[in-house]
């Protein structure tokens, strides 16, 4: 049934993509072999005036030219004239702090939903000037307007993608994927599981199997999953980020809840990989483009914005991030394999089914920082005697040393 | 008997610890050539990655940064320091032991409290800079301090304070054992003051000198935490591999480690080639 109606929903897709290139060829201005962007836009009102706009992303997060790909950021130096000084973050909290000491005027920032709705609750980001982002219409409906932002006053969507579950299927007997999350607590994988390092999906997963949402409301949530991921601990060969890509490919674990992204990732590395969304629901993710309230460009940060929703731009970025770009029209060019994955575009109601991580309060937070470390030391194994047995160890060869030194000094007194 | 036991575990001690240094970087070499992104898998010669690194504007651009900052950084601190030293060494012995100590105290200070404090200062200078500023009640000639320094400007403070000890520390041991009577001997020979210290000190220092300007080059380039913090919106070579590290450190930088290692021993090579060839010439002169 649910077949049926993917296929229906991509025969209609298709269908609408029939009408679209034809009138798109024409008011268009060619950047590059690659990229068009559409001529109904001012994109030379800075031109010559030495405008440089601070862009602040993820990691391997563009199309940057490396890898045979297209280079967007010097497609968009030559539209508009306007200079790009392109730098990267690894994680949301990094980011955060660098904005929040003042140590840096950004122009451009994409951080994940839960970061974005605490910046913008504590005044960090600028609302948009949606005029000068005509492209925002261009976004599917299924990205916008959620809890994180809502009417995305502050943001626009860039890459999007959900929790999924990496397994091996020379390991993994399919069958057993019907269990959903349980799966990661099924004791047969023992010692084969990778789990995420990084407390907030780790809860969000042991408190789905619970039955609950997955942002934690009370300190009960946060005490329940916590015996949860406890009972996990011994399963769980290691607690892993991206060592994940390597670990997988390898054939060194059979089952990683990773991001779907990713997982495409993997399994064009290796074939024998596979990855699914339980059926229950699971987290989505979105990383968004925002202006911090202290750039002082906002209108060329807007038009940078709007050029990263271009047809074009955010194809070729789709194709080397692999994540799902939410502009609409970019589904149907991408190539087969990606077009029709489930991954890539997971069933409507799969996605009505799921959550985003919420802003959470400082209390919770707190709370849970304390029980992930909790379980992160909880060992029943010998090892948590090592350190004292080796700062013990330590000691004594300190006070044998002084004690042989002053001997020494004595007998060369005693001559 | 038992002394060619000794000596095999000798050999083999030394092949561990060579291993520990080196294998890494071989391993590291040899997947700069490997056809697929993997870490484990070695699937086919390629040089496709050196080939897309010389594209690749991020890397090649904090790369650059790299080299200027650590150039200039070296360039100022050597000289810094090497006034610094000298200054010391004409102080009496108490005021000498302490100058020592306080400028020891950032070589042992942990990176990031180096860096944060930077950071602090720079924050601080610049809000007070936005007071004066953005203050109507400030005379106008007051209101000439920049606000937007975070960049290059403090990415280079932050590099040439951190580097300064360790030019002291070369530079000062080398003064200290030098003859003070060269320099007394060259001013009775007719040498100014000025002469003395470029003909006679100078030279004498140069082997201190270049070591800690090679030294400060190095911490330089090397420096993650320090320019983390006040580098603004730029980015130097480790802060771009840093911040890759999300998804997977790209094999690209695998390709510019290998030619930077490749890079430096050839320097090294070099640099010990003409040692050994002057050395040898002497010998012939004598």
């Amino acid at each position: 049934m649910k077949k049926a109606i993917s296929l229906l929903l991509t025969l209609v897709l298709a269908a609408g993509s029939f009408a679209l290139p034809t009138f798109a060829a024409e008011d268009k201005i060619q950047v590059t072999e690659d990229i068009s962007v559409s001529a109904d836009y001012d994109w030379t009102r800075f031109k010559g005036q030495g405008v440089s706009l601070n862009v602040y992303n993820w990691g391997l997060y563009i199309s940057d030219g490396s890898d045979e790909s297209v280079d967007v950021i010097s497609a968009f130096e030559e539209l508009t004239g306007i200079d790009i000084n392109y730098t990267t973050f690894d994680t949301n909290e990094s980011m955060y702090a660098k904005l929040k000491s003042g140590g840096a005027v950004y122009d451009v920032i994409l951080p994940s939903d839960y970061m974005l709705g605490k910046m913008a609750n504590e005044g960090m980001l600028l609302p948009l000037n949606k005029e000068n982002i005509p492209n925002l219409a261009g976004i599917s409906e299924l990205y916008l307007d959620k809890e994180y932002d809502p009417g995305n006053v502050y943001s626009v969507p860039y890459m999007w993608c959900m929790v999924g579950i990496t397994y091996n299927k020379d390991m993994v007997d399919e069958a057993d994927l019907e269990q959903g999350w349980n799966l990661l607590w099924d004791p047969r994988y023992t010692g084969q599981i990778l789990q995420f390092n990084n407390s907030r999906d780790c809860f969000a997963m042991a408190l789905k199997t619970l039955g609950r949402s997955m942002n934690p409301t009370s300190t009960q949530d946060i005490d329940d999953a916590l015996v949860k991921l406890q009972e996990q601990k011994p399963l769980v060969q290691a607690y892993v980020m991206d060592e994940v890509f390597d670990k997988m490919e390898g054939g060194e674990a059979a089952l990683a809840p990773y991001y779907t992204g990713d997982g495409l990732t993997m399994i064009a590395e290796n074939p024998s990989l596979g990855m699914f969304i339980p059926e229950e629901g699971t987290l989505q993710c979105v990383d968004a483009m925002c202006i911090p309230a202290s750039s002082q460009n906002q209108e060329a940060a807007e038009m940078f914005i709007n050029y990263m929703c271009e047809v074009d731009v955010a194809l070729q970025n789709a194709l080397f991030v692999q994540y799902t770009s939410p502009v609409e029209a970019v589904r149907e060019l991408l190539p087969a394999e990606l077009r029709d994955s489930e991954l890539m575009y997971p069933d409507p109601a799969l996605i009505e089914r799921s959550e985003y991580p919420s802003v959470i309060s400082d209390e919770l937070n707190s709370a849970m920082d304390m029980a992930w470390s909790q379980m992160k030391s909880f060992d029943d194994t010998g090892n948590q005697w090592l350190v004292p047995v080796f700062l013990l160890v330590a000691i004594a060869m300190t006070v044998f040393n002084v004690w042989r030194r002053r001997a020494r000094k004595k007998r060369r007194q005693m001559y | 008997m038992k002394k060619q036991h000794l000596a095999a575990l000798q050999k083999v001690y030394l092949c561990l610890i060579f291993s520990f240094l080196y294998v890494p970087i071989a391993v590291m070499m040899v997947f700069s050539f490997n056809e697929s992104k993997s870490r484990t898998l070695f699937t086919g010669f390629t040089l496709k990655w050196y080939k897309s690194l010389l594209h690749n504007e991020m890397i090649l651009e904090a790369l650059w940064l790299s080299l200027v900052v650590a150039f200039l950084a070296a360039t100022v601190a050597t000289i810094l320091g090497v006034m610094a030293s000298i200054g010391i060494s004409g102080m009496k012995k108490r005021t000498q032991g302490v100058i020592n100590t306080v400028s020891y105290l950032p070589v042992v200070n942990p990176e990031i409290i180096t860096g944060v404090s930077l950071m602090m200062l720079f924050v601080v200078y610049v809000n007070v800079a936005h007071w004066l500023n953005s203050n109507p009640s400030v005379p106008g000639f007051l209101k000439f301090l920049p606000e937007n320094i975070f960049g290059f400007g403090t990415l280079l403070i932050a590099h040439i304070t951190f580097c300064v000890p360790y030019v002291i520390f070369n530079v000062a041991p080398k003064l200290r054992r030098m003859d003070v009577r060269m320099y007394e001997a060259a001013l009775d020979l007719g040498c100014n003051p000025r002469q003395a210290f470029f003909k006679v000190v100078l030279p004498e220092l140069m082997p201190a000198i270049l070591s800690a300007f090679l030294i400060s080059l190095t911490y330089s380039i090397d420096d993650f935490i320090i320019s983390y913090f006040s580098c603004g919106t730029l980015q130097t070579l480790p802060i771009a591999i840093y911040s890759m590290t999300r998804k997977k450190v790209s094999p690209e930088i695998n390709a510019l480690s290998t030619i930077m290692f490749v890079a430096i021993l050839c320097i090294i090579l070099v640099s010990n080639a003409l040692e050994s060839r002057s050395y040898r010439k002497k010998r012939i002169k004598e």
